[in-house]
């Protein structure tokens, strides 16, 4: 039997900053509707493995597959190539990124932020994105505040349009980088059912969390990262209520309250 | 009074004529100097080192150079090499180099001030480089970019009365054209004065009003 192929094949990833090797390494699968969430202490690398899939970051070794496409660079007599503007744009518009810090167009209403990549990458007719961006707002819980501009919305509805104005595009596979971080404590909530939302309706995400409760509810995989390696993986029951090496149960341990 | 009143009457066409080209020169200048200034700015801010050098060269040496400089260069030098400008053409040249420097680093202040997160979020929905300055970063830079922008029109304006020197005929020149016939130097410099500030301090009042319209998100 063949098991068929990952959805996102992370392999042997790796990369420096300078001298600082802060992926060592990396491997990774994804299947089609795999919740996969990604603990680790700070400076681990959570966010630049993130950054790496969503062709932000360039990294020095190993590959991304997506989809059955090796992404970011193409290899010429065994020599890496980075690929140039418009095939790197055309990769990264099949992962859609939720940001830490929202990053919505401050100068676009919450249907303009959404309808901006339909309109513009997808090409699609404005009064179809339109009523995708109205659709997905929706689902996001903010359909009546479609014309309202960001600095009218508070931190968990910016969050918000932002999931929305990822999940638009349809991507194949969605990155969130901690979503609830910048957020007051009261908003928290919110933005967390938003994303188990979206989790439930079958979408594919890779996330990055500080919220352990959440990332044990929602994720089907739970993966802990320590010094630019994965340390330790398993189900989510697995990695919380039964962790294999002293440096995740240390780990878990300290930021349990 | 009264005589002064009279002459002004009697120079009317010919001081229009001259408030007139100082208006179309500048606005040429404001126009062409912000075609520049966009391609300037938008290479000076991400452009690799090589080819933002010649730019970089270019703007410091333009905001270097007193104007009354660059106005006599640009009529001199073409000359030179055999190229024939007039003179409105020369000093229109000369503004717009000047305004295309100063707009282009405007711009690239402006743009370089938007937070990185902006270019990530464009990018991580699939624009190209063109489309994310086209709908993400330019109309973010022009908000912020908008009062400066309007105060090189103002700097434009009064450069503008520099180009006397090489018989442009603008408002300056007919003003002291006027003056050779009528003696009336006080008067007709300060009615000069008057119509320049007037022009400036409505164009302050335009840009402050833009800025309250864009302003609101
Ligand atoms: N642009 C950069 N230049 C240099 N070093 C960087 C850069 N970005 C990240 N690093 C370093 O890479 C390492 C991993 O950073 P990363 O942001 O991926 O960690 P993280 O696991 O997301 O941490 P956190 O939980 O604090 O968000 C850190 O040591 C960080 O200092
Ligand atoms: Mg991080």
């Amino acid at each position: 039997m063949n098991k068929p192929q990952p959805l996102l094949a992370i392999r042997g990833l790796t990369k420096q900053f300078g001298a600082v090797e802060v992926l060592k390494g990396v491997d990774l699968d994804l299947d089609q509707g795999d919740v996969v969430s990604i603990i680790g202490s700070s400076g681990s690398g959570k966010t630049t493995l993130l950054r790496c899939v969503n062709l932000l970051e360039e990294y020095q070794g190993g590959d991304i597959v997506l989809d059955g496409e090796t992404i970011g660079y193409r290899s010429v007599n065994g020599r890496r190539h980075r690929l140039g503007d418009r095939a790197l744009s055309r990769q990264r518009a099949m992962t859609g990124m939720v940001f830490q810090s929202f990053n919505l167009f401050p100068h676009l209403s919450a249907a303009g932020n959404v309808m901006l990549g339909l309109r513009k990458v997808l090409k699609l007719p404005k009064a179809e994105a339109r009523a995708i961006a109205e659709t997905w707002l929706a689902r996001v819980g903010l359909a009546a505040r479609a014309d309202h501009y960001p600095s009218q919305l508070s931190g968990g509805q910016q969050q918000r349009v932002a999931i929305a104005r990822a999940l638009a595009m349809n991507p194949k596979l969605v990155l969130l980088d901690e979503v609830t971080s910048a957020l007051d404590p009261e908003l928290v909530q919110e933005v967390l059912n938003t994303v188990k939302g979206i989790a439930e309706d079958g979408a594919t995400l890779l996330i990055v969390t500080h919220e352990m409760r959440f990332a044990r509810d929602v994720s089907s995989r739970v993966v802990f990262m320590e010094q630019g390696r994965i340390h330790e993986e398993g189900p989510a029951a697995e990695i919380f209520g039964n962790p294999k090496s002293a440096r995740l149960a240390e780990f878990l341990r300290n930021t349990r309250h | 009074m009264q005589a002064f009143l009279d002459q002004l009457w009697i120079a009317r066409w010919p001081l229009w004529d001259g408030l007139l080209l100082t208006a179309g020169i500048a606005a040429a200048a404001i126009a062409f100097g912000t075609l520049l200034g966009g391609i300037v700015g938008v290479q000076l801010a991400y452009a690799p080192w090589w080819l933002r050098l010649p730019f970089r060269l270019y703007v410091d040496i333009m905001r270097g150079t007193p104007v009354l400089v660059l106005i006599l260069a640009a009529f001199y030098i073409p000359a030179v090499a055999g190229l024939s400008l007039g003179p409105t053409e020369a000093g229109t040249l000369a503004l717009t180099l000047f305004a295309g420097a100063h707009i282009g680093e405007l711009l690239r202040g402006s743009l370089q001030a938007i937070p990185p997160g902006q270019a990530e979020a464009g990018r991580s929905i699939g624009l190209t480089f063109p489309q994310l300055l086209a709908y993400v970063l330019l109309p973010q830079a022009a908000r912020s970019a908008l009062p400066p922008w309007i105060n090189t029109g103002v700097e434009l304006i009064k450069g503008s009365s520099l180009l006397s020197i090489i018989g442009v005929g603008e408002l300056l020149l007919r003003t002291q054209e006027v003056i050779g016939r009528t003696f009336m130097t006080i008067q007709f410099y300060i009615f000069a004065g008057i119509v320049y500030l007037v022009i400036n301090i409505a164009l302050d009042q335009l840009g402050k009003s833009l800025e309250r319209r864009v302003g609101q998100h």
